[in-house]
């Protein structure tokens, strides 16, 4: 029998994410089957436009939003309330009108949305860190670990994501004290959101997992003694990672969507660093006075921007669904 | 069958273990119970006194047991901020949500289903993409948003409707206050429930279509055209009645669900129900009504599995042969 050294079959095993030229990923991106599946789906490519649009003015608010509405020495108390531009009494100045502090309702809504989305992506990716985590350990090791933390992952899969999102919110506001829950707010969601959202990653990686870990490359890589924590990471994580970029999709919509409806609640963002939750909680107080521009504007952006990841997502599931081709 | 209600049966009683561990843990751990109940005023010795007396020197077990004890009794401790048991608290709210969760659970069924028949029997007519599209909008729509739409519409603009509360009640017994016996009452409850029970109708239509077109393929289906018999036959007695099982155990978990929902839908309508209590004890860091409404939810919920798991076996009959 040839000797193979250490070095060489880990080469040999890494070898299956090895770089590739850039141009050469380029072109493959463009001729794979996912990129004919999108082009062939005209709702799809609409949707990922304007989920590529609403990003872009979310993340570049600071320079396309036309007011600042955080900059207190530019907005008055005399510009509260002011309708949209097509309606009487309104300000040229505010095409969507302003709320009930004068801040311009157009830059609050791109402003709000960077905020809704940065927590959206940070939850997504912390929910997906912790699942696949614990999905790998459970279904690497098996046994106790396994069962104790599929069990977990059974008792809390019974209980819908934003009870879980309040609880944990009501008790970190508990811990911490009224004083700095503005401050915490922001990690405070994002922590609660994760703990809601881990258990579906979770199952579907240790799913995946249970399969891998008999295939002939994982025994190969155990024979010569590497240590299981980088088999987990190094080898058996890329090929399990297909299924969690649907659920991380899908999710991302669905955390957008906890997050509006906590901030609604206001037991999200506080008033001082508005989400689009927020923004509609504010405005839900004039609704009945007449001003509804203030709550109704920035659920419709929700609304969109929701629908729209929500399209892709399922555009997604599809065609990465094998039973479906 | 005794085997499998039994296995299904402990299972359950593990999770409310665990779950009431975790209520405990609340109740005792997050902030320091004796100063949510007394004020400044009160010196370390009488603290120390009520310490004593509420048992909260005992071992942490003794003290989960009696937890669970009182619990068990729908005893679960005095509320910081109504300074009233919070079990009588409750009692008063439980019929304002449950008449809201099986008004929008009826709802949802009552449009779902036919909705569903018809985009499944009908797939390419334009009706059925209108149902389809109208649903995915309906998914992507938060609750709380679907309600402040309603209520610009129907309570501020046209004023049909109205927009809070429960309307006039009438008492039935000693604490069940229905709003279905009068005209107010229906009239409160028309918002709250389409707001609540939308999101469950578009479940249940893409569901039963889904089912009805892989349904109306199978060959029993084809041999049931074959042998002559009328559409509305082999729609209805055939194929409908195979549809249903995934339906029923979706209705079942989505009953837990919509319990959950209840607390947005309840805030956007100020709803004097279970939901809006929690969400102002979240707000106050009212930890015991916090904790019994995590206990109370987490009954209904597996109480509701259990359930739909038995009448599962009832109504697929595959589930009861070759089953250990």
């Amino acid at each position: 029998m040839p000797y193979v050294s250490n070095e060489e079959v880990t080469a040999a095993v890494q070898d299956r994410s090895s770089e590739q030229p850039a141009a050469g990923r380029v072109a493959r991106i463009l001729d794979s089957d996912l990129f004919h599946s999108f082009l062939r789906s005209k709702i799809t490519v609409v949707a990922a436009v304007a989920t590529l649009i609403l990003f872009l003015l979310s993340f570049l608010a600071p320079w396309v939003a036309p007011h600042n509405p955080f900059d207190l020495a530019t907005i008055s108390i005399l510009d509260a309330r002011v309708p949209p531009i097509w309606q009487e009494y309104s300000d040229p100045r505010f095409i969507l009108g302003t709320d009930d502090q004068g801040r311009d309702l157009l830059s609050g809504i791109f402003y709000g949305m960077r905020i809704s989305l940065i927590i959206g992506f940070c939850s997504v990716i912390a929910a997906a860190v912790l699942g696949i985590s614990l999905g790998l350990v459970a279904g690497y090791m098996g046994g106790r670990v396994d069962s104790f933390i599929m069990r977990v992952a059974d008792v809390q899969l019974t209980f819908p994501a934003i009870l879980i999102a309040l609880l944990i919110d009501g008790i970190a506001a508990g811990i911490f004290g009224g004083v700095d829950r503005e401050f915490f707010a922001f990690y405070i969601l994002i922590v609660s959101l994760a703990l809601s959202f881990w258990v579906q990653y979770a199952r579907t990686v240790r799913g995946s997992t249970m399969v891998e870990k008999n295939k002939e490359y994982v025994q190969a890589a155990r024979v010569i003694g590497i240590p299981s924590v980088i088999i987990m990471v190094r080898h058996i994580l890329p090929n399990v990672m297909g299924p969690v970029m649907v659920i991380a999709t899908i999710n991302l919509a669905l955390a957008i969507v906890t997050e509006a409806t906590l901030s609604f609640l206001g037991v999200g963002m506080p008033p001082t660093q508005p989400s689009l939750g927020t923004l509609i909680a504010i405005g839900n107080d004039f609704l009945y006075s007449g001003e509804w521009w203030i709550a109704i504007f920035p659920g419709l952006a929700l609304a969109l921007l929701v629908l729209n990841v929500n399209l892709l997502g399922d555009w997604l599931r599809d065609a990465l669904n094998p039973k479906l081709r | 069958m005794i085997g499998f209600a039994t296995r299904r049966l402990i299972q359950a009683l593990i999770v409310m273990l665990v779950v009431a561990l975790l209520a405990f843990t609340m109740f005792r751990f997050v902030g320091d119970p004796i100063n949510q109940m007394v004020g400044i005023e009160t010196s370390i010795e009488e603290r120390e006194a009520l310490r004593e007396r509420l048992g909260l020197n005992d071992p942490i077990p003794v003290q989960f047991l009696r937890f669970v004890t009182k619990a068990a009794q729908f005893d679960f401790g005095t509320s910081y901020q109504f300074r009233q048991p919070v079990s009588e608290l409750f009692a008063k709210r439980i019929p304002a949500t449950l008449e809201l969760s099986l008004t929008s659970a009826l709802f949802a069924l009552v449009v779902g289903i036919p909705m569903g028949i018809y985009a499944g029997l009908n797939r390419e007519s334009p009706i059925s993409k209108l149902f389809l599209s109208v649903s995915l909008v309906g998914i992507s729509l938060p609750t709380f948003f679907i309600g402040i739409l309603l209520i610009f519409l129907f309570s501020v603009t046209l004023q049909w409707l109205p927009s809070f509360g429960r309307g006039d009640t009438v008492q039935i017994g000693s604490w069940w206050t229905t709003g279905f016996l009068t005209a107010s009452g229906l009239k409160a409850l028309i918002l709250p429930s389409i707001t609540l029970g939308l999101y469950q109708m578009t479940l249940i239509m893409r569901l039963i279509r889904a089912e009805m077109l892989e349904v109306i393929r199978t060959d029993y289906i084809k041999f049931a055209r074959a042998r002559g018999l009328p559409d509305r036959l082999v729609h209805f007695r055939h194929a409908l009645k195979n549809t249903l099982v995934p339906v029923i155990t979706i209705t079942g978990l989505q009953l837990g669900a919509i319990i959950a929902f209840a607390t947005i839908t309840e805030t956007v309508f100020n709803w004097p129900g279970m939901g809006l209590l929690f969400l102002q004890a979240v707000q106050n860091v009212d930890i015991p009504i916090m904790s019994a409404y995590l206990l109370l939810t987490a009954f209904l919920f597996v109480a509701i599995n259990f359930i739909v798991d038995i009448l599962y076996f009832y109504i697929d009959p595959r589930l009861r042969v070759g089953r250990p």
